[in-house]
């Protein structure tokens, strides 16, 4: 199945974890979000919480600005 | 003299806030934040990209400098919105300063998107330090549905204009009850100084110190202005007049 991962097409098996996708990308262990179809997951959740087939996913991190 | 800013029951002994954008390396960003005494600065949310993490987080832990996560970027309330409640659910603070943009020309506010989305976001726990414009009726009303801070520009971001309307300043220092942040156009230590004597409880910039051509020293003349200028405000400046009046006693 395919799931959009900032931005990018990618090819995930089917019942991908938030989990899976945030290792995927290489985020850090801290100051990590995801949003997933424009709604916030909490980190709680990330391993339960499976990327649908067609699915959003952002990951998010702090960066210098402002 | 102890005259802490209180920020939504928060003190701080400093009335500089930074900003981390522009800075040509973490180390040169280092210096310029331990000199110029900050206490509280913004950062920004954006993807994680394959080449890794900026470093900024690690950075402003080690100093002991709380973060401040912006919504810059975001053009909608919406967009706005969702970004607070990841920067919350990322570095696990409920405060966010508040950006919402019309354009990337003159980098405004938008008035409308910006008090939407400064409304849910309060109603949704957040404590909320918007950047506004310098229009006194906005920021009141953006104080009245729960801002914790108003912050209105001094001119357009990273223009270095400095505060091109004072009297809307001092119209908004006047009225607000809760403290005024002067966000934006600040160029050099003159217009900082110039916001505190203008009334306002803190001023917050980033492009001034961290493009200067010596950042650190910038940020200490940022420091020494802020305090000046808050000193000047605090002491009540004379009035000005037309005439000379001689300071020494005739002869």
């Amino acid at each position: 199945m395919k799931a959009q991962v900032n931005g990018t097409s990618r090819d995930l098996a089917e019942g991908t974890s938030v989990a899976a996708v945030v290792t995927l990308v290489g985020a850090p262990d801290k100051g990590v979000a995801v949003a997933l179809d424009g709604a916030v997951v909490p980190r709680a959740l990330w391993d339960r919480t499976i990327v649908p087939d067609g699915g959003v996913v952002e990951v998010l991190t702090a960066v210098q600005g402002g | 003299m102890d005259d802490p800013l209180i920020i939504a029951g928060r003190e701080f002994r400093s009335r500089l806030i930074t900003g981390t954008g522009g800075a040509a390396n973490l180390s040169v960003l280092e210096r310029a934040l331990v000199a110029s005494g900050t206490e509280l600065t913004t950062v920004a949310m954006r993807r994680v990209d394959a080449a890794g993490q900026t470093g900024v987080l690690e950075l402003l832990r080690r100093l002991g400098i709380e973060v401040l996560p912006n919504t810059a970027g975001c053009r909608t309330s919406a967009e706005a919105v969702l970004t607070a409640q990841l920067a919350r659910e990322a570095l696990e603070t409920n405060w966010v300063k508040l950006e919402v943009v019309h354009d990337e020309e003159t980098l405004l506010p938008d008035p409308v998107e910006l008090l939407d989305a400064a409304e849910r976001l309060v109603h949704d726990g957040f404590v909320v330090l918007p950047y506004t414009s310098d229009d006194p009726v906005l920021a009141l009303k953006l104080q009245d549905i729960g801002c914790a801070t108003v912050m209105p520009l001094g001119s357009p971001i990273g223009t270095g204009l400095g505060i091109r309307n004072p009297h809307n300043i001092e119209l908004i220092t006047s009225r607000a009850s809760v403290p005024v942040v002067l966000d934006a156009g600040i160029g050099t230590a003159s217009d900082a100084a110039l916001a505190m004597e203008l009334g306002c409880s803190a001023v917050l910039l980033a492009t001034a110190v961290t493009r200067a051509q010596d950042p650190e020293r910038m940020g200490a003349a940022m420091r020494c202005a802020v305090e000046g200028g808050r000193l000047a405000r605090l002491a009540g400046r004379i009035p000005q007049r037309f005439w000379a009046q001689a300071s020494s006693p005739g002869l």
